[in-house]
């Protein structure tokens, strides 16, 4: 279980973040809303050990900021929104980096073909052989998943649960891709491990996150299930945006809900 | 049907290519190495040479002389090439993965400026105001002096350069220039200072020679260049780590801060022996591995080593055409570098602007 409490984060004498409990058990899949500039990704940052931050946050009790670069790689995986590469890696090449960290938790005979099981599971198999920078956004982002799986490949390491921090990870996906990474997402956590995930999709949101925490104004505006935190008062008081909750719109209007998908 | 599958493994796995690019190079130098030895003015012939390598000196497959020519004059010479051009490379490399840049090159932004403007002071100074020095350090001081000038300057290039753990490229660019012209500036001054014998010395040192290469100046330069060339290849996988940014490596579980440490110290240390003892030797840290990555790909447990053995054959070879195309007189090694290295560089960027722009 990874717990943080009472976390303010400033960035240039600017507080970013205040105040902020978090937890994320293991078996769970947390998502992490909010408008732009909420403190969102800033906090997932912090997660990660990229930004100093005040208050605890401590990992099965042990104090995180005191782990090494190598056993924090060993616990999780962490997804960036974007990268960009400058030199011509193959994707193959991408992928394999997340090894580096040692300790995918693979089978030996599976360790060898990590690569492209990690590629097939982000729906990118056979393409091993093409060069990082010539893909998609979308593509690259699925790219950098699969690297972040070779990472953390077991769920469970030792008999201990390890984590997924994704920072907007279908946010340049097609919805048929949305959903493949939000299954692997939620598979991960199922499994056994623990999942983190900055959202935008609120659909997507409430039909796999366990719970749900709230960001706005850099402060902890509502936390729990999908059906506690999604309501019409809170969206309207956290996106400032007047809408309804589980109404479909008037007339013949088509819209399309993530959650209709069979 | 086995065979297609072993074909879709390796897709995009490009380690099996690199290695025997490693062997090829390697094998390459050593050819390298040998024809340089046996040409020149006086003509040794190949198998004479490699007689007298593995007996000793109890044959007589060379005369007195030629002895001499081959023992005191080619091999320092084609050691120190060898030396420097892998240094040089290797250096390229390293500093082109901590940038995160294909251009970075210790020439560009100003590492060897500052390197130069160290051994600069010790060519002018030595003698009069840094004597105690001279006294305490002796062969030893002009090389140390370079890789203080060179670390500064890196070290400083990074600082500026380097913002909540980001490093700006355009940023390190423009350091690099108004670095390099700083230490351009107290160069000049020291030159303006110099007495005719020290001008002599600078202005041939600062076109880039291997001809004044002596036992002497390999033992002065050499362990310190090959220091670094030791521990460059344990860079490999944190540069390959950190492509993917900063932040990221460290999420791999790379100690990124004790690692940008290393990589500088060994940049400086490389390209400050290097230049101490051959002055500016342009074009070698952005030639080779660029040529190399477009073969074998940009994998720094690759890149590296195969960096250091193309840059030694570049050098040797560079130096073998400086000193026969205007025999017996010499041309410095700078100008054929630059001469060559420079139109390369033009159709690198003409060729990669897509990839530059991307």
């Amino acid at each position: 279980m990874i717990e943080a409490q009472d976390i303010s984060i400033s960035i240039g004498g600017t507080r970013i973040v205040s105040n902020v409990d978090f937890s994320v058990r293991a078996g769970e899949f947390v998502a992490i809303v909010g408008p732009n500039g909420s403190g969102k990704t800033t906090f997932l940052r912090a997660l990660c050990g990229d930004l100093p931050f005040s208050g605890a946050m401590r990992l099965d009790g042990d104090d995180m900021l005191a782990m090494k670069p190598w056993e924090a790689a060993s616990v999780r995986g962490v997804l960036p929104q974007s990268t960009t590469l400058t030199f011509p890696f193959t994707v193959r090449e991408v992928v394999k980096l997340g090894l580096l960290a040692g300790r995918s938790g693979a089978s030996r005979t599976d360790e060898k073909r990590l690569p492209e099981l990690a590629l097939a599971r982000v729906d990118l198999a056979g393409f091993a052989g093409r060069f990082y920078q010539e893909l998609s956004g979308g593509e690259q982002q699925r790219v950098q998943l699969a690297r972040v799986l070779c990472q953390v490949w077991a769920p469970v390491l030792d008999g201990k649960p390890r984590y997924l921090f994704l920072d907007e990870p279908v946010s340049s996906l097609d919805i048929k891709h949305q959903l493949i990474i939000m299954d692997i997402a939620r598979d991960f956590a199922r499994s056994g491990g623990g999942v983190v995930a900055v959202l935008h999709d609120l659909n997507l949101t409430s039909m796999y996150a366990d719970r749900i925490f709230v960001m706005h104004k850099g402060r902890l505006a509502a936390s729990g299930t999908p059906s506690e935190v999604l309501t019409d008062v809170l969206i309207e008081q956290v996106f400032d945006c007047r809408l309804r909750v589980g109404v479909p719109p008037h007339g013949n209007m088509p819209f399309v809900l993530p959650q209709t998908a069979y | 049907m086995s065979g297609s599958d072993e074909r879709a493994v390796s897709l995009g796995d490009r380690s099996v290519r690199a290695k025997a690019v490693i062997v090829f190079l390697a094998i390459m130098l050593a050819g390298v190495m040998l024809f340089s030895l046996t040409s020149g003015a006086s003509n040794a012939s190949a198998f004479s040479v490699l007689r007298e390598l593995w007996a000793g000196a109890g044959d007589d497959a060379l005369s007195a002389r030629d002895r001499i020519i081959v023992y005191d004059i080619r091999l320092p010479r084609v050691i120190l090439g060898a030396l420097i051009g892998a240094a040089l490379a290797v250096s390229g490399a390293v500093m082109q993965g901590l940038f995160r840049n294909p251009l970075a090159d210790p020439g560009l932004v100003g590492v060897s400026a500052g390197a130069g403007l160290g051994a600069i002071v010790v060519i002018v100074l030595g003698g009069t105001m840094l004597q105690p020095l001279t006294a305490l350090l002796g062969i030893y001081l002009l090389p140390l002096a370079a890789f203080g000038g060179g670390l500064a300057t890196t070290l400083l290039l990074y600082r500026v350069a380097t913002r909540r753990g980001q490093t700006s490229i355009a940023t390190m660019l423009l350091a690099g220039i108004a670095l390099g012209a700083i230490a351009g500036a107290f160069s000049g001054l020291l030159t303006y200072i110099a007495d005719d014998r020290q001008l002599r010395d600078l202005t041939f040192w600062g076109l880039g020679s291997l001809a004044g290469a002596t036992w002497m100046k390999i033992a002065s330069a050499g362990p310190i260049i090959a220091l670094a060339l030791v521990a460059a290849p344990f860079l490999a996988r944190s540069l390959n780590a950190l492509a993917l940014g900063e932040a990221t490596a460290g999420h791999l579980g790379i100690p990124v801060q004790r690692m940008k440490n290393v990589a500088i110290v060994t940049v400086a240390a490389a390209v400050g022996a290097s230049v101490a003892v051959s002055g500016g030797i342009g074009f070698v840290g952005i030639v080779v591995p660029h040529v190399l990555r477009l073969s074998i790909g940009p994998d720094n447990r690759y890149l590296l080593p195969a960096s250091a053995l193309l840059g030694a054959s570049l050098l040797i070879l560079a130096d073998a055409v400086s000193r026969t195309i205007v025999a017996p007189a010499e041309l410095p090694i700078g100008i054929i570098t630059a001469a060559v290295g420079g139109p390369f560089f033009l159709w690198i960027l003409l060729r990669k602007r897509g990839i530059v722009d991307l």
